[in-house]
């Protein structure tokens, strides 16, 4: 039966309709769904890794013992679990495995721009990027099919509006799982320099025998249209240019790595004006002109930044654009994303915001913090970057002789991810910052998923829940302390003695996440003749405040539909003008 | 029959999704084509969301490009003003008159447009407000918001009303199905 789904949907439905056998993954915009649905339809293993190197690893060993695997990762990811990858394209697979990578054209979510497609490149292994829903789900099946028949993984790539956008899929018929032998086989499986010799003289050959296939594999087809202009497109690009030109040639990659060269020249041949369209890199564009085929249209008018859409496309090829009815309105005020009425994060965000510390951040919710008016954040990298370059900031600052101590600040979801190493090595060579783990009890910013914190698994029964404490200290940490964010007075004490303590001082909140856990609390009113229009509440930066008046100094006042009782802006307060209502 | 190009606008947590699904849910019911796309991920903490239904004989890009939206559903009026350029020439608008403050208003960086009704107007001659928190409280559920704003446009779709009604039916649950369709209704009359 036909139905509207999204592409992450479609990939996990495929997984199970193709003889998936064990799925695992780690949360990330926009590939999350994939595995929460895998769990939601409810037929095949699937579970969360603490992160994405654990999930491909997890599935190379299904792989190996002989079911069906599937790696899910948003881009980011794939830096993590790519130590895994580079080698595992040396010993190839057992049973199938594919790792998808969902790229974020346009950072809607994501901290930078990066090109899945050049992973598959860098591990000579084959890559498929769908163009839709329909296409998401058949390119798992012929995934699993391409890595068997050339004992490869497979790189299954989307971008954020294959994952997300819904689209018609038509399921094809079942394939039971069935599990395959577990096999010893040492040459293949253990890349030693003397057995990683000899496979990597094997990836070479496979790489070969893929562009053989590459150049019948109905995965590669050709439209020919008007033969004007001919276009290489794939992926997401591939619904922008037929939107753009309906009647142009165009040679639809499915298969994006590695590329049929001589289907690429026939088609070049036939056609007055070869435009290459994809979104990011050169990637196609560089290989043709390598290969010595000119591209009329190409990176020279599509940019590497951001997404493509139909206008862009059409813009490139000089054709005129969409005329909107109106100008967007400009200077609006920006409505940005924010911490949730009641959040945890935000009793602490206004003390080191007060408190004017250097803040080194990570990736979750808590980077909101970042955004004014509380503006206390100085860096975020990459996930688990907060430890680690708070250690180094505190050494360069002994050298230098400065006395003020870095604050570190994590989510539980990114400590287990990658940030227990950085303390690890913090307490280990004698470093000094002030870390604080806000142990919310989720993932909370790609939309709660659970993790080893949590006391659940990926399908919400009870499982092992790590004690936060407890796995601090082991690391070689002496001075570990509980604090309750939603308490400003005993949050600021207990931040300002880790400050003034010297070496490693570990601070943990362990509120819940409102949103994952549905915490409700009594609300908060404001005395509106005790208000004074001092505005100093409004630096918790909370949507359910507002203010109840114009004119000089405008009273504030708290939404009941929204405000969720935390009372920061209570404690804010100097002159006691909010209470529970 | 050509593409038809919906986009509902919102805040994080008002339903837009689910409308969204609504409305795309209902095309694929009655045999058409259909994208349906909005960005989510950072959406649930208050931000602006926007979302794309596109429906016809063939449908290839999810996206709407600015200037080619047959409708504009925003259920919030800054919000309206924020993705008003979307509507194609003739393009039609509906509102929800209900202001939500943005961060940047709350916390006083920014100030709430007094005027937003009459900028929507400017920009959009024929745009219509509706109150449909009242609406949905009248139907039972202040979250019906956003059944309250696909009523508002069901005339305005190239889909039958009776499928629409088919199709919240099929999605809600238990007593929410008396609720959703009443708010459905309650969007039809007012707009
Ligand atoms: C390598 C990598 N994997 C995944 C992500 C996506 N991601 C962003 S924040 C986050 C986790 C946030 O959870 P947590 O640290 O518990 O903080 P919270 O959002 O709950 O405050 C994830 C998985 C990423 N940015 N980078």
């Amino acid at each position: 039966m036909k139905k509207i789904i999204s592409g992450n949907e479609a990939i996990a439905l495929s997984f199970e309709d193709s003889g998936g056998v064990f799925a695992s993954g780690y949360p990330g915009t926009p590939s999350t769904e994939t595995l929460e649905e895998v769990a939601r339809l409810g037929n095949v293993y699937c579970e969360w890794a603490p992160n994405e190197k654990v999930g491909l690893e997890s599935a190379i060993g299904a792989s190996l013992a002989g079911g069906r695997s599937l790696a899910t990762m948003k881009h980011v990811g794939v830096n993590v679990a790519a130590d895994a990858l580079m080698t595992l394209t040396y010993t190839g697979v057992n049973a199938g495995l594919i790792l998808m990578a969902a790229d974020d054209p346009g950072m809607h979510s994501s901290q930078n721009e990066q090109d899945s497609r050049n992973y598959a490149k860098f591990a000579k292994i084959p890559m498929l990027d769908p163009a839709d829903s329909q296409e998401a789900y058949d390119f798992v099946r012929a995934g699993f099919e391409i890595s068997e028949q050339f004992d490869t993984p497979v790189m299954l790539r989307t971008t954020t509006r294959i994952s997300h956008a819904k689209g018609i899929v038509e399921p094809k018929g079942k394939i039971e799982p069935k599990v395959g032998a577990w096999e010893k086989n040492v040459p293949k499986y253990v890349m030693l320099p003397n057995f990683g010799k000899i496979k990597h003289v094997t990836v070479e050959e496979r790489l070969l025998k893929l562009q053989e296939f590459a150049e019948t594999s109905p995965l590669n087809r050709v439209e020919m249209g008007d033969t004007d202009l001919g276009i290489v497109t794939s992926g997401i690009s591939y619904q922008h240019v037929k939107e753009a030109f309906p009647a142009a040639s165009i040679l639809k990659l499915g298969l994006v790595h590695p590329l049929p060269e001589k289907k690429i020249r026939e088609f070049a041949g036939k056609v007055k004006r070869l435009m290459v369209v994809e979104e990011m890199d050169a990637i196609f564009e560089e290989q043709i002109r390598a290969m010595g085929i000119p591209v009329h249209i190409g990176k020279d008018r599509i940019s590497l930044c951001g997404e493509v859409s139909a206008d862009i496309v059409r813009a490139a090829a000089g054709a005129p654009i969409t005329a909107a009815a109106t100008a967007p309105v400009e200077n609006l005020p920006q409505r940005p994303p924010t911490f949730c009425p009641g959040c945890a994060h935000r009793g602490l965000y206004s003390i080191l915001s007060k408190l004017k510390v250097y803040v080194s951040g990570d990736i979750g919710c808590y980077t909101l913090g970042a955004l004014p008016p509380l503006s206390a954040m100085h860096t975020c990298i990459c996930m688990g970057a907060s430890i680690s370059a708070a250690h180094g900031m505190a050494k360069v600052n002994e050298i230098a002789g400065r006395a003020e101590k870095p604050v570190a600040v994590i989510g539980d979801s990114t400590f287990f991810h990658s940030g227990i190493t950085g303390l690890l090595s913090m307490a280990y060579n004698n470093g000094s910052a002030l870390v604080i783990i806000m142990d919310n009890r989720t993932t909370g910013m790609t939309g709660g998923q659970e993790n080893p914190g949590s006391g659940q698994i990926l399908q919400g029964e009870p499982a092992k829940q790590v004690n936060m404490v407890d796995l601090v200290k082991v690391l070689g940490i002496d001075n570990v302390v509980e604090i309750n964010s939603y308490n400003l007075e005993e949050t600021e004490a207990a931040i300002r003695k880790g400050l003034e303590t010297p070496g490693p001082y570990v601070l943990v909140d362990r509120n819940p996440c409102i949103l994952r856990y549905r915490v409700k609390k009594p609300l908060y009113a404001v005395d509106q003749d005790k208000c004074t229009g001092c505005r100093a509440c409004l630096k918790a930066s909370c949507v359910a405040l507002g203010l109840t008046s114009s004119g000089e100094k405008p009273k504030v006042g708290i939404d009941p539909n929204i405000c969720n009782g935390c009372g920061v802006c209570a404690q804010l307060c100097k002159f006691d003008a909010m209470s529970e209502a | 029959m050509n593409v038809f190009n919906i986009v509902i606008a919102g805040v994080g947590g008002q339903g837009v999704l689910m409308a969204s699904k609504v409305l795309a849910e209902s095309a694929l019911a009655s045999g058409m084509d259909v994208k349906q796309n909005e960005v989510h991920g950072m959406a649930q903490r208050g931000g602006s969301v926007i979302s794309f239904v596109r429906i016809g004989d063939k449908v290839y890009s999810p996206v709407v490009m600015p200037g080619s939206a047959d409708i504009l559903i925003s259920f919030e009026p800054l919000e309206a003003l924020r993705y008003v350029h979307y509507l194609k020439p003739g393009g039609m608008l509906v509102y929800n008159k209900g202001t939500i403050n943005p961060s940047t208003v709350a916390s006083g960086l920014a100030t709430y447009p007094a005027d937003v009704e009459e900028q929507i107007s400017r920009a959009c001659g024929g745009a219509h407000g509706i109150d449909a928190l009242a609406i949905a409280q009248q139907a039972g559920n202040a979250k019906a918001v956003n059944m309250v704003m696909v009523g508002s446009v069901l005339k305005k779709l190239p889909i039958d009303a009776q499928v629409v009604e088919g199709v919240v039916s099929a999605l809600s649950k238990d007593k929410g199905v008396e609720v959703n369709l009443k708010a459905l209704r309650g969007g039809g009359a007012a707009a």
